[in-house]
């Protein structure tokens, strides 16, 4: 027996716990003031005590797999700018009893309701103000009172439909609220990622724990989202700033979860007060927008004059009654630091009872009495803008406990304090309640906070029965944004009644919705088509410096006629040879991870890993080759691993238009390739070698051999690399393939016609199958060459711009 | 004194465009008691797919148009006739800071007329601390309200020097201020935040200067395109007075209203957003003659 099975009195015989101290005076979730464990953790605990670290060390693993497998990341600013980061999951999830559950379901879906009432009033009859409720000066001043706004009712009835709320327990154990998220607010998707990869680590368990499952909160949200499109037709979709976003990949998962579309700003185009999207298939109508985008950013005509990444005229859109908006715009003066002083108040006045779950006291530096208090309590309180909507301590915020206040400042805290005046909140600071991590074999207290979400259905506000919590990575609560290196942890709710229609129906918590619609916007079908593209583009520049660098260590003679030539020819296409991995090489894998980044949600997760390997690839081998005979092996393994990634693309994804988009793509790139070698190689003036140089760049050396007996000539070689139907790197059949895509896209065929598109594709294809390989002049191949690449100026007139 | 006014806006495009939204803010302002509209209108060439006229939040009048067909030159033409009686320059019975600050906090009212949307940082307008200096240094403490408005409006002016060609629309009211020189926007814009520095709500006014003074009196700075001002609140019975720093003087009825908003992106003649590549010239003329 080791002496680890003698633990203290305190430890509920568990060696994993032996060195657990909560905090004196801090709350703690696994154990009780008096170091007993809470009876809801021990089934848990008894679970986790029969592993050993081996185990536990392999089962965390298998999570983080999960987590690696599924693309889960976030993107975190750093001095060389966005990065991103492996999802920081703490293996331990956060349990909590129902019957607290129910509490803190009770205090938010009341806290939701007084908060749709007082937006109601702000952007409607300001009872609020007009009553000495809200001061006047904190609302005009904020830059999120959205001023277009004003006066519009939302086409739905309501302006708030998904909500987050950031709480904590104190020191009493009782539940605060710290922050309200209404503008877009994030995590719900990560909370999903989190229920999957702890569900993993601790998969037999789970299976039988009576756990409250997540999915049903989703569904009946996105029944909620389909009836408010009212009668029509039309589509819904997920609104996202786009790549650089530090969620994007929450946007594209919850996008791909629910099976709506994912658009940016340029997606969309409004006509007569109708939000459409521009599909391949023409312009759609939308009726309902779940936007992760702030709202200021949303219509650079009436909102941030600024923005990009907005679409003109949405807010027309809105006052006309034609869209719904998740949540309305300006809805993010919900998140104004300072509200928090009034709202107990305003929840007196408007709903006749005391908010269910206090929040932070807070106390507003405009009104006299209040910033005397915080005057002389400021040592101790957490001192914040009042106009500002970030969460607490979120990193680049200025908030700070009073005594931190530098010396370095122009005048002593209080005198400061009283010239900020309104533009300063006092918040009591809140000690947060600690629960397990589990770090170097044993678990330890942490601080933590949690993220609940609230969705509107059809039967009124719901409460995701789980959640999001933050865990400090030490003692200090104020570290604990994933952006400071905190972590993310599960939320588990156990007991309570069961919920038997639940766990019958929905087993796992992944059952992604049957997609809305199969239409696909223009920009995607754009970044489908130049990742075909620019993927060939990179593997035929591949092929020739493989070629090049090969026949350079053969004859050590740069000046070579075959070796000048071809050296020539790769300085025109972009990858001068000099430099053995040439920069325009590593740009147009780079240009191929940037086209796929923008449709993550269509995109496979293996894909996606598979590509950007490709692109670290030849970085590194940019980084390591120092000389010529080193370039053929590394552009070997580069052809391998862009063999592998095509392969996973063109096996596994669904026959959607976006797959034609990606292929055509391909087929198009790697046809004007080979008819731009052929009008330069293939030309009689060449140098000796050229033909064999095509065979080799044309992965064709092997056909060459079984078709053709004969000696290696012109004419076999344009016969088998122009004209062949079953070489699939011919141009012929390549132009078959395109053909074949084209003819089936949307509009292909109007009125029994063929599209402009579609006759184009035809009339080169037919040109090229009467040809004979004597009449392919150098000339003829060029006019072949410009032909196919007009191909893509006309796709992108018909399907993209 | 009654007004014709023409005003015309045009836009040529190196290549065509083929959609294009604009809000236009071109049609003056119906204010009682200052400015009465006989009849006016905005007309465009070539005509829009879709017309819609409203008001926005402070009153303004805005007309929203669309294109959607390709299009290389666009123009805006506006013809109205007003009466403009202006408000008289009264006493001043401004209160001094401290009382202007009292009044403020006892507004429970956030209605587009109230001075409350007048004091903050706008989207174009970052009260930075070197306006703040520059109020400090040309008031003193003693100074009623109106007084203060009118130093530092008349100290920008002497301050500043007029260069039509040294600023554009977009260029940032702190550089603006750090090389003392620009147009009409860039004055009002600095007057505005350094108003507002000392707490008291200023807003901005685009409109129309008369194009040929009275006789004997010299031709005003701005009088050939759009001009700008300031509006600023001298407390509850002193209400909104106008000044116009580009000329130092206080606005009577040489000056015609379009639209008050924070800042020029409030109250932009033209806001557009178009689909075009390359880029785009531009002209503008304006007539403002007075028939009695």
């Amino acid at each position: 027996m080791s002496v680890e099975a003698t633990a203290g009195q305190n430890d509920g015989g568990y060696g994993l716990i032996k060195s657990y101290r909560p905090y004196p005076g801090v709350s703690d979730e696994l154990m009780d003031p008096d170091g007993n464990i809470r009876p809801v953790w021990r089934p848990f605990l008894d679970h986790l005590s029969s592993l050993t670290q081996e185990d536990i060390t392999a089962r965390f693993a298998r999570g983080n797999q999960y987590l690696n497998d599924a693309g889960v990341f976030f993107r975190q600013y750093g001095q060389d700018g966005p990065n991103e980061r492996e999802w920081p999951l703490s293996h331990i999830p956060v349990i909590i009893d129902d019957g607290d559950w129910q509490t803190i379901s009770k205090g938010l879906v009341q806290r939701a309701e007084l908060l749709e009432l007082v937006v109601q009033d702000l952007y409607g009859s300001n009872n609020l103000i007009r009553g000495g409720h809200i001061p006047a000066s904190l609302i005009a001043k904020s830059p999120e009172w959205q001023r277009p706004l004003v006066g519009i009712k939302p086409r739905s009835g309501h302006f708030l439909h998904f909500l987050a709320f950031e709480i904590g327990r104190g020191p009493d154990g009782t539940w605060w609220v710290l922050s309200d998220r209404s503008q877009a607010p994030s995590g719900a998707g990560f909370a999903l990622e989190n229920r999957v990869a702890t569900g993993r680590v601790f998969n037999e368990f789970f299976a039988k724990a009576d756990v409250h499952r997540l999915a049903g909160f989703f569904r009946r949200f996105r029944d909620h989202l389909l009836d408010l499109r009212g009668e029509s037709d039309s589509r819904i979709a997920i609104l996202t700033p786009g790549p650089l976003n530090d969620t994007y990949f929450e946007h594209a998962y919850i996008a791909r979860y629910l099976g709506f579309m994912l658009l940016e700003g340029e997606d969309l185009t409004v006509e007569n007060g109708r939000l459409l999207v521009r599909t391949v298939d023409g312009l759609r109508p939308l009726s309902v927008i779940w936007r992760r985008l702030d709202s200021a950013w949303a219509d650079p005509l009436e909102l941030n004059e600024s923005s990009h990444i907005g679409t003109p005229g949405i807010v027309d859109a809105i006052r006309r009654q034609s869209l719904t908006m998740i949540n309305a715009l300006g809805t993010g003066i919900l998140e104004t630091r300072a509200l928090l002083a009034f709202l107990p108040k305003i929840s007196e006045h408007l709903l006749s009872e005391p908010l269910r779950l206090p929040n932070v006291a807070t106390w507003w530096c405009g009104e006299d009495n209040a910033r005397v208090y915080v005057r002389e309590n400021a040592e101790r309180m957490m001192l914040s803008p009042a106009l500002t909507t970030a969460l607490p301590f979120s990193s680049g915020q200025k908030d700070f406990i009073g005594r931190a206040f530098e010396n370095g400042q122009r005048a002593p805290l209080e005198a400061w304090i009283d010239e900020q005046k309104g533009s300063l909140v006092g918040q009591e600071a809140v000690t947060l309640s600690t629960t397990p991590a589990y770090q170097d074999g044993k678990l330890l207290p942490r601080p933590m906070s949690l993220r609940v979400f609230l969705a509107r259905t059809p039967e009124g506000w719901e409460v995701m029965s789980g959640g999001f919590a933050r865990i400090g990575h030490s003692e200090d609560a104020s570290a604990i944004a994933m952006q400071a290196g905190g972590s993310a942890a599960d939320v588990w709710v156990v007991g309570g009644k069961k919920q038997i229609k639940e766990t019958l129906l929905h087993q796992t918590e992944s059952p992604y919705f049957k997609s809305q619609s199969g239409t696909l916007p223009s920009r995607a079908a754009d970044n489908l088509f130049w990742l075909g593209r620019y993927v060939e583009r990179a593997e035929g520049a591949v092929r020739l410096l493989r070629a090049y660098h090969a026949r350079l260590s053969e004859t050590d003679d740069p000046e070579a006629p075959l070796v000048a030539l071809t050296a020539d020819y790769l300085d025109q296409i972009g990858v001068p040879p000099d430099g053995f991995v040439p920069d325009g090489l590593c740009s147009m894998l780079q240009s191929a991870v940037g086209s796929a980044s923008k449709v993550r949600d269509r995109f496979s997760v293996d894909g996606w890993l598979a590509l950007n390997d490709l692109a670290q690839t030849a970085g590194g081998a940019q980084r390591a080759i120092r000389s010529s005979s080193d370039v053929p092996p590394a552009m070997s393994l580069l052809l391998r691993k862009i063999t592998g990634f095509s392969g996973l693309v063109h096996e596994n994804m669904y026959r959607f238009t976006g797959w034609r988009f990606l292929s055509i793509g391909r087929a198009l790139e790697r046809a004007n390739r080979m008819a731009d070698l052929l009008s330069v190689f293939s030309s009689t003036k060449a140098p000796d070698g050229s033909l064999e140089l095509l065979l080799e760049v044309g992965d064709s050396a092997m056909s060459m051999s079984r078709r053709y007996a004969v000696s290696l000539n012109r004419e076999t070689v344009l016969d088998l690399l122009a004209m062949d139907e079953r070489n699939p790197r011919s141009v012929l059949y390549l132009l078959t393939e395109i053909k074949d895509h084209v003819g089936v896209l949307p509009g292909a065929r109007e009125y029994g016609h063929l599209s402009a598109l579609a006759r184009s594709v035809l009339q080169i294809h037919t040109n090229l199958a009467i040809a004979t390989p004597d009449t392919l002049t150098t000339e003829i191949l060029e006019d072949l060459r410009d032909q196919i690449s007009y191909l893509s100026v006309e796709l992108t007139d018909t399907y993209i711009r | 004194m009654l007004y014709d006014i023409t005003l015309e806006i045009g836009y040529e495009y190196a290549s065509p465009a083929n959609t294009g939204r604009h809000t236009l803010r071109l049609l003056p302002a119906n204010i009682p008691g200052e400015q009465r509209i006989i009849n006016g209108h905005v007309s465009l060439n070539p005509s829009p797919n879709e017309r819609h006229d409203r008001k926005d939040f402070f009153g303004n009048e805005v007309t929203d148009v669309a294109y959607r067909k390709p299009h290389t030159e666009l123009q805006f033409r506006v013809r109205t006739r007003i009466e403009r009686t202006a408000a008289p320059v009264g006493f001043d019975i401004s209160p001094a800071l401290p009382d202007l600050a009292k009044e403020l906090a006892g507004i429970q009212s956030i209605s587009p007329l109230e001075p409350v949307h007048f004091l903050a940082s706008s989207p174009r307008l970052p009260l930075d601390p070197a306006f703040a200096a520059y109020s400090a240094e040309k008031t003193t403490p003693d100074m009623s309200v109106m007084k203060i408005i009118e130093a530092i409006g008349k100290a920008l002016h002497e301050d500043m020097s007029f260069d039509a060609d040294a600023t554009t629309v977009d260029t940032p009211v702190l550089e603006a201020f750090e090389n003392r020189h620009g147009v009409c926007q860039d004055y009002s814009h600095i007057m505005i935040a350094c108003l507002r520095c000392l707490g008291i709500p200023a807003g901005y006014v685009s409109g129309f200067l008369r194009t040929i003074p009275p006789e004997g009196q010299p031709r005003l700075e701005g009088a050939d395109a759009m001009h700008a001002w300031v509006r600023a609140w001298c407390g509850i019975e002193g209400g909104w007075i106008e000044y116009d720093p580009t000329n130092a003087l206080r606005v009577g009825q040489d000056h015609i209203v379009v639209g008050y908003g924070r800042d020029y992106g409030d109250v932009a003649p033209v806001k557009g957003v178009m689909r075009t590549a390359g880029g785009q010239t531009t002209h503008q003329k304006v007539d403002v003659v007075p028939l009695s």
